[in-house]
Parts: structure tokens; C-alpha cells; sequence
């Protein structure tokens, strides 16, 4: 696929990728999926994304070919890609924070490279083709067990690694309540995991009654529609005896919508880098002295949010994008003993060839629409 | 909150990951001394830089290895490596880039021109998606984008003749 400009992709003959590095892998995609983040990329929300670009930074695939530094992998392996790309050398990389490599991102400091997320994160064309050059492969990729479904490993490369950061960066002690404002495929993901480190409560929000449902069946929380609430902080306050919740997550980011002069100044205007209303929720729901976890992915210029309020209540806020190499042997682990069902989540397949119209389903949320799989032609499994 | 006596049992794998040393959590956990001796790690290879390579001014190099998917070029081109004079905390870095990202679109359109291909927009845009899924809202956003312009239209219309 190629981006055209804002709410405009097609598909599009490229040229084959090559090897560019001695540390890099040609992998043929099996599958990529659509992930929430993508649609900042599809409105045209983040700044230097160009037209022509590949975007899908959540895919599996076959190594074609591989650079002569390459001693990881071999050609024919399957392979999950994680998200990040990472030299495993840097400071940063050797502190197990993928997501922050210095040595893969020329354009920002503030973030490593990612698969196709415009020339923010390093300019790399994406997943959602049929072959991709991937960086560092010595250091990303991880082999799928031979036990695995395709469709669970490909969740592997973000949507669960996410969800079950945030959860993490929640720092949740035993019978902590949790509040997860989005319930798209990383905030079902989140309230899943929240339980895994002893939730004693886990409500989550937002505006789509079918996706609330889903996540009540799927993570067996509470949910509620934020539109029949009114004031979700102030529903948090009376849930918890008017203290509010000991952890608080942001897994919407730019796209939120619930508040008026956010999605004005946010969404519409671009006159802050996304709407802010998640993490302004989250703010103010959690309790004096709790921790507010931040997934939810924002632009790189500024956001209207009450610091204020984060100050005179001591809160610790943590955010990082999920550092997908670090949590994959523990998250594979789960899949194994059935602790976490990824390729439940997936409601749609569907060609590369239709990818408009999956991205049109995706961000409008046509057709009960949790997680969208795109499958290339050139897929054999 | 802690309430202990509350069963679980339902939830599979509840608290199986629960640590009570989980604090400081990541990303803080693995902060160590070494971080403290600068730019100095033993960087990978470098890529060859065969395009154009805009990098930040926060940085004093091009990374090891980069993306090579759009190289700069045109007039947006022109307007990305004037924001790429200004750091990261500046908007003078970011709103130029993102006049540069709606430039691109319109150069793109008239590059398909050019090239003998006319962009179908209503397939680029997923409409097909939009018309099988909801077309009650395809029906009322047209009707009220003709409504406003036919209003827009009359408005101007009188206007003119007055």
C-alpha cells in the first residue's frame, strides 16, 4: 500500500526492497495488521509523512534474504517482527528500551525507529506489502514457535506487547483498581494484562457499545460508554469512595474523542499534536500519589493537559512505546498456556489488495470492527 | 483498594505476573552508570547514504542505519529541509513539515497526472467500505454537504445582485 495523502491509500507496484546494511533481512509479510496508531498516520495527523510511504509496523513474514552480518536467522524462517527497530548496542538499547534506540532514527531524538511511520520514526517503508527490509535483524525478529497460529504471532508484534506495557508501567499492586480509558485493541489488551499483575478492579471506557461489549467478554472487566456518563472522572470518583482509581491508562492517544474543545484544537484544528482527552481523563481519575500510564501515541508538538492537577496530587506519570523484543519470551509464554488469546481480537481478514477499504472499516468502525488483518498475495500460510 | 478476600479464581492467570518489587517499574528499571559516559557506544555499521538524509539538529550524525522511502523533493521537499534548520521543540520544525505533508499531497496528485494516471479518490478513500457498511451516513453527509453548498451558493448569488 502507499500513502496518498490524508484519508487516501492505494495499492501500488514498488520496487523489490534490497539489502542496504549488513545487519538487514528481506522479509516476505504473511501477515500485517491495521493498528490504532496508523489511523494518526491515514488523517494526516503526524507531520512528515510522505506521500508514497508504506505504513504497517505490525507484521510477520518469511526471511528471504539476509545481509552478511545477519547470524540470528536463516532464509525460511518465520519470523515476528517487533514494531521498534533496534541496534541492541546504544545506551538505551542496552537499558531494554527498544523503543528508544539512538541508532535508527536520524529525524527525531525523542523516539527509535519504526516500521513504516512516516519520516518521524526513521523514514522506513512499512509491513503492509509483500516484502519489507528489516534493520537490525539480529536484533528484532524472533522466530514463531512452530506451535503458534500466525494470527496470534502477528498480535505479538504490538497490540499485546502494548497492552501488556501498559499494564506494566501502571506499576499495579495487588487489588489495585484500574482505569483504561479506549477500549480499541490495545486498551482491551491493557485490562486483559491488568488483571495478570493483580488488579483487584479493572474499568475500562469509551463511546462504541459493540467494543465495550467486546471487551467485557474478552478481559472480564467493567466498561462503560463515557457517553451516558457525562463526567468519567467524576464516575471514578464516586466508584472509589470519591478517591479515584490507583492507576489510570491512556490507551487512546491523538484520536480521542469526548471532549469538545480537544477534538476541536486536536483533531480538527491541529493546533496541539492530537486530542488530549484520554490522558486529561487520566489525570484526573487517578488517585493522590497514583500512576498514570501513557500508550496511547500523541504528535511530537504540544497538548493541552491539566499538569496542574498532576502536580498537586503527586502523580507518576509513565509512557513509553512498548519495548516489544523485552516482553516477547514472557508474552509467548502466555499465548502457550493460554493465559492470553491474541487472534480472538481479530474481526476482519482481508486482502492487501482491498487495503482502502480496511482502513475506511478500521477507522470508522464499520462492521463490529475490533482488529483488521491484511493478508498480501504473496502470503502461503 | 486491596481487597483479599475477593475471588478470582474466574480470571485465568490472575496476579501471575504480580511483583511487589515492580517499583521503580520499566522503563526506569534497568537505569544503570554506564548511561552516564555520553555518545560513545561502539556504533553499528554505518549505512551507505545513497539519497538525501534529513536529520536532526539534536543529533550529531545520521543514524546507523535509516529508511530510504521518500527522499525530499519539490517544493515540499524544499519546505522539509527548511523546518529540519530548527529542533525538535520548535514549531517552527513541525508546522512547516506538516504544510510540507499537505504540499506533498497535491504534488502527488499532479505527479499522477502527469504520469497518465487519474487518482480514483472515492477508492482511495475506502467509500466502497463506507457505502456497503453505512450508507445511511454516506446519504446524510452527502445531503447535507449539497444542502450547505446549495445555501452557500444562493447566499452568494443574492449577494452578487444586490
Amino acid at each position: 500500500m502507499t500513502y496518498r495523502g490524508p484519508q487516501r491509500v492505494r495499492i501500488e507496484d514498488k520496487p523489490m526492497p534490497e539489502i542496504q546494511h549488513p545487519q538487514d533481512a528481506i522479509v516476505r509479510v504473511t501477515r500485517a495488521c491495521i493498528c490504532g496508531s496508523d489511523l494518526h498516520l491515514y488523517n494526516g495527523n503526524v507531520p512528515d509523512t510522505r506521500v508514497g510511504e508504506t505504513f504497517g509496523h505490525e507484521f510477520i513474514g518469511v526471511v528471504e534474504d539476509l545481509g552478511s552480518e545477519v547470524t540470528n536467522l536463516k532464509v525460511g524462517d518465520q519470523v515476528i517482527v517487533p514494531f521498534n527497530i533496534a541496534c541492541g548496542k546504544c545506551t538505551f538499547c542496552k537499558q531494554e528500551l527498544y523503543g528508544n534506540c539512538h541508532e535508527s532514527n536520524p529525524q527525531a531524538t525523542a523516539v527509535g525507529g519504526i516500521f513504516g511511520y512516516s519520516h518521524i520514526a526513521g523514514g522506513y517503508n512499512g509491513g503492509q506489502a509483500e516484502y519489507v527490509r528489516v534493520p537490525y535483524a539480529n536484533v528484532g525478529p524472533v522466530v514463531i514457535p512452530d506451535w503458534m497460529h500466525p494470527d496470534d504471532a502477528v498480535m505479538l508484534t504490538d497490540v499485546v506487547p502494548t497492552g501488556y506495557q501498559a499494564a506494566e508501567m501502571g506499576g499495579i499492586q495487588k487489588g489495585d483498581t484500574v482505569a483504561i480509558f479506549g477500549a480499541g485493541p490495545i486498551g482491551i489488551m491493557a485490562a486483559k494484562c491488568a488483571w495478570l499483575f493483580g488488579a483487584g478492579r479493572v474499568i475500562v471506557f469509551d463511546q462504541e457499545d459493540y467494543r465495550l461489549e467486546f471487551a467485557q467478554r474478552y478481559a472480564q472487566c467493567e466498561t462503560y460508554n463515557f457517553r451516558s456518563l457525562k463526567d468519567p472522572v467524576l464516575f471514578m470518583k464516586k466508584t472509589t469512595d470519591s478517591l479515584g482509581a490507583d492507576v489510570c491508562i491512556d490507551a487512546v492517544g491523538a484520536e480521542a474523542a469526548g471532549d469538545v474543545l480537544q477534538t476541536i484544537t486536536g483533531r480538527k484544528t491541529l493546533m496541539q499534536a492530537g486530542s488530549a482527552t484520554a490522558l486529561q481523563w487520566a489525570i484526573n481519575s487517578a488517585k493522590k500519589g497514583g500512576i498514570v500510564s501513557v500508550v496511547g501515541v500523541y504528535g511530537p508538538t504540544g497538548n493541552l493537559v491539566p499538569i496542574g492537577n498532576a502536580v498537586n496530587k503527586g502523580l507518576t506519570i509513565r509512557g513509553n512505546q512498548a519495548s516489544v523484543k523485552r516482553l516477547l519470551p514472557r508474552l509467548i509464554e502466555h499465548v502457550k498456556n493460554g493465559v492470553i488469546d491474541p487472534k480472538a481480537m481479530i474481526t476482519h481478514r482481508i486482502p492487501l489488495e482491498e487495503v482502502a477499504d480496511a482502513y475506511r472499516i478500521f477507522s470508522d468502525k464499520l462492521d463490529g470492527c475490533i482488529k483488521t488483518v491484511l493478508i498480501p498475495p504473496s502470503a502461503k500460510v | 483498594m486491596e481487597n483479599k478476600d475477593k475471588d478470582y479464581s474466574h480470571i485465568k492467570g490472575w496476579g501471575i505476573d504480580a511483583d511487589p518489587k515492580n517499583d521503580p517499574t520499566y522503563p526506569m528499571r534497568k537505569r544503570g552508570n554506564d548511561d552516564h559516559t555520553g555518545y560513545n557506544w561502539d556504533r553499528p555499521t554505518q549505512q551507505t547514504e545513497t539519497i538525501e538524509v534529513l536529520h536532526s539538529v539534536e543529533r550529531p550524525n545520521v543514524t546507523a542505519v535509516f529508511g530510504t522511502s521518500k527522499p525530499p523533493k519539490g517544493l515540499s521537499g524544499m519546505i522539509r529541509r527548511y523546518a529540519f534548520q530548527f529542533g525538535e521543540g520548535q514549531f517552527s520544525h513541525w508546522l512547516p513539515l506538516i504544510v510540507a505533508d499537505r504540499v506533498d499531497a497535491i504534488e502527488g496528485i499532479v505527479e499522477d497526472l502527469k504520469s497518465g494516471h487519474i487518482p480514483n479518490i472515492f477508492a482511495e478513500k475506502g467509500y466502497k467500505a463506507q457505502w456497503k457498511y453505512n450508507r445511511t451516513g454516506v446519504i446524510t453527509k452527502v445531503a447535507v454537504a449539497t444542502a450547505v453548498t446549495t445555501a452557500v451558493v444562493l447566499a452568494f448569488r443574492r449577494k452578487c445582485k444586490d
